[in-house]
């Protein structure tokens, strides 16, 4: 009598268990060697510089004990549903909905962020994280420009946004120039900034280039940081001026903007100001990304993501291609920089580590990279979604690493990971994304 | 004359300690061909560990300096290489056929992960110790009363450097290790064709690489006196542009690089501005990688089609 696969993957099941304990208490022992020191043990400088230390044996205990559990658990996961992997998690029903549900998910985003500001008069707090969100929503469609479809990988992006910042905040403090003079102005320093880049790494490939980029972004911070004439060091620059509707301020004074509509001033004003013009900004990021995509230059710049030989072998440009790329991503971030300024008022350094980088990049890969969609739910999840964890301040980066780590190794593409070209030959075929591969040129 | 002596001296240390993680980056990016993210913070997580190691000796009232020294290093070197052995399953394996983003970014979740571990298992605040190695010689002293120091610890920095070089070089020359190392540089799948266990052999980089970069870790304990939780990541920028400097992929390059930015450091932090050191280094990476992609010791890479 043959057995059914049925009654293997019981037997298999049955025949586990022995080995299931084994494989936990190996990574038990694994992970009390891993923390003993660092976790079992707490040291503190004490006031006289001394240090001391504490035991913290029940921490200890307790984290082998969720290791112990975990690995049980994930073992029963992997045995019960097979090998791992987003189709088997997924199945292709569920996944065939998802992109149903997606193109009625855009528009539907769209109309709820535009009656955001309406449906959330009162809350400041909501407002605020919902300028947040959108600040990272633009910059994540800016980046995707060079990270998404042109395949560059960018770690210094914040230095971008950075230079936005800084440049509408010292022309607006020294001299006086306003919001909209600058802002323009902004992007096109950036877009330098993003051209100077870009020419040194023209001839390096991924890994290189993301090092030289992560490098460029450290050195723009630590100039900002000791060039203390011009930025004000570690202080920052305070004293930004806020935005104005073209020209009247928002504020309470007789030629504001409340008194010359006849209307009650609210501070709130310049919030619900500030969400529009930050989802304007953002949707102009989107609309520009998405008419470039048609344009020769976008089919160029998903060729190159593709295979950077053949690409050459086709007669691009890849020189004009990456440039143009790295110039119009770093627009964008130079736009987002000087919104952060008039909207903080005050810009620093800290604002500008290689964390943001790192945030911005991890909202490109994980909403899956060339999708516009995936992006803006990316953000929404990763800033708003974090927002909720805020009384967990301290642990927000070690589960933001996780997750990271994690969702590239459930879904290397990303959440929504299937990219569909921007052009077809013949007929509308979206490519899986196990059949592509990135190109080693 | 006397202060460029001295300054070649302390550029030399700094450089042996950036030489042992650049070692780490440059096997991990030979055989894997990926850029460990995370080998700064396990450098950092090494500093910890040895720091954690010694308290505890000394509270049990061990006053040897050599043995003390002698079970610090063993029991760093063991507990990092164990973390070294860790992150390679969890984040890098499952991520070894795919696409080339994608262990980059976990590489990157994993820096995170490892830095605010240590960050929220022991603290923000810079952790001193009392210095342990004391003394030093005295080399020459100028009429103007400037003198040339060499302490005992620069001499234990170096020679230690010195000695796990060689056990290390003979280690991937000799043995069958090193052996099976130099096979999966060159092509993983034929040498997993012809008997060689590929998964084991990679495991093992990552562990001899994080082995090397606790030892870096205790040596900067030692040398410097404190350890922080952020002090990985612009050690492992520095690390990772001795070995681009040195050409990626060697050994000795990693080496040669470690002491060319251990040098470029220490004398632009002497003659032109403590500040903007970090720029300096940071702008060699880019000066280096745009003249000489393949770096000093480097090999041409071959463009695969």
């Amino acid at each position: 009598m043959t057995a059914t696969p049925h009654e293997i993957a019981k037997a298999s099941r049955t025949a586990g268990i022995p080995f299931l304990l084994k494989t936990a208490f190996i990574n038990a022992a694994i992970a009390l060697v891993l923390f003993s020191l660092m976790v079992g043990i707490r040291t503190e400088a004490g006031s006289d510089g001394q240090l001391t230390y504490w035991t913290r044996f029940g921490d200890l205990a307790s984290l082998v004990g969720a290791v112990f559990g975990g690995s049980i658990v994930i073992e029963l996961l992997r045995q019960w549903i097979g090998p791992t992997g987003a189709e088997k998690l997924v199945p292709a029903s569920v996944q065939s909905g998802i992109s149903f549900i997606g193109r009625y998910l855009a528009p539907a985003l769209l109309i709820f962020t535009l009656l955001v500001p309406v449906i959330f008069y009162n809350q400041r707090y909501i407002l605020d994280l919902a300028i947040l969100v959108l600040t990272y929503v633009m910059l994540g469609w800016g980046l995707n420009v060079v990270v998404g479809l042109a395949g560059l990988l960018d770690l210094g992006y914040v230095a971008f946004y950075a230079v936005g910042a800084y440049s509408y905040g010292l022309l607006a403090t020294s001299f006086g120039w306003s919001f909209w003079t600058c802002l323009p102005l902004a992007g096109i320093l950036a877009a330098f900034w993003g051209v100077l880049l870009g020419f040194p790494v023209l001839r390096l490939r991924g890994d290189y280039l993301a090092i030289v980029t992560l490098a460029f972004g450290e050195i723009i911070r630590l100039v900002i940081i000791n060039w203390q004439e011009l930025t004000g060091g570690p202080n920052g620059v305070s004293g930004i001026p806020r935005p104005s509707f073209f020209g009247i301020p928002l504020d309470n004074s007789d030629d504001g903007l409340a008194a010359k509509l006849g209307i009650e001033y609210s501070p709130t004003h310049r919030i619900v100001f500030l969400f529009y013009l930050i989802l304007a900004m953002a949707l102009l990021t989107n609309w520009v990304t998405i008419r470039l995509r048609r344009l020769p230059i976008g089919r160029a710049w998903e060729a190159l993501r593709e295979d950077e030989v053949a690409c050459r072998a086709l007669g691009i440009n890849t020189t004009t291609t990456k440039l143009t790329a790295f110039a119009t991503g770093a627009m964008f971030g130079g736009f987002a920089g000087a919104f952060f300024a008039t909207r903080q008022g005050f810009i620093s350094p800290e604002s500008f580590t290689f964390q943001e980088s790192a945030l911005v990049l991890a909202i490109v890969v994980l909403g899956g990279m060339g999708s516009q969609l995936g992006v803006a739910l990316a953000a929404l999840t990763m800033i708003g979604g974090f927002e909720l964890f805020r009384s967990l301040e301290t642990y927000r980066m070690l589960v933001f690493g996780m997750a990271m780590v994690l969702i590239m190794i459930w879904r290397p593409r990303g959440i929504i990971g299937h990219r569909a070209p921007t052009v077809f030959l013949t007929k509308a075929q979206a490519i899986s994304s196990d059949l592509v591969k990135e190109g080693h040129g | 004359m006397d202060y460029f002596t001295q300054q070649l001296i302390n550029g030399l240390v700094l450089g042996s300690i950036y030489g042992l993680i650049a070692i780490g980056y440059t096997m991990v990016y030979g055989i894997v061909g990926m850029i460990n993210f995370a080998h700064g913070d396990v450098f950092m997580i090494g500093g910890f560990i040895a720091l954690i190691t010694f308290l505890i000796l000394i509270s049990l009232g061990l006053t040897a300096i050599p043995v003390i020294l002698l079970v610090v290093l063993l029991v760093s070197m063991a507990i990092t290489a164990l973390y070294g052995w860790t992150i390679e399953r969890i984040a890098y394996r499952p991520l070894r056929h795919s696409f080339r983003l994608a262990p980059m970014l976990s590489a990157i979740g994993m820096s995170f992960v490892l830095t605010n571990y240590s960050q929220i298992a022991q603290g923000a605040r810079v952790k001193p110790i009392p210095p342990f190695i004391t003394g030093g010689y005295t080399l020459h002293e100028s009429a103007d009363g400037f003198v040339i120091q060499l302490s005992n610890i620069q001499i234990m920095v170096v020679l230690t450097t010195i000695v796990l070089l060689a056990i290390f070089t003979w280690l991937v020359s000799r043995t069958r290790l090193g052996r099976d190392m130099r096979a999966c540089e060159q092509d993983q799948t034929m040498a997993a064709l012809l008997g060689v266990d590929v998964d084991r052999t990679i495991s093992m980089t990552f562990v001899i690489g994080a082995a090397l970069a606790a030892v870096a870790g205790l040596m900067y304990l030692l040398y410097y006196g404190l350890v922080d939780f952020f002090m990985g990541f612009v050690a492992g920028i520095k690390a990772f542009t001795a070995a681009v400097l040195g050409g990626i992929g060697s050994l000795p390059g990693a080496m040669l690089g470690g002491l060319a930015i251990g040098l470029i450091e220490t004398f632009w932090s002497a003659y032109f501005s403590v500040e903007y050191k970090d720029v300096a280094a940071f702008s060699i990476l880019i000066v280096v990688l745009i003249f000489m992609p393949t770096g000093l010791l480097g090999r041409p890479e071959v463009e695969k089609v």
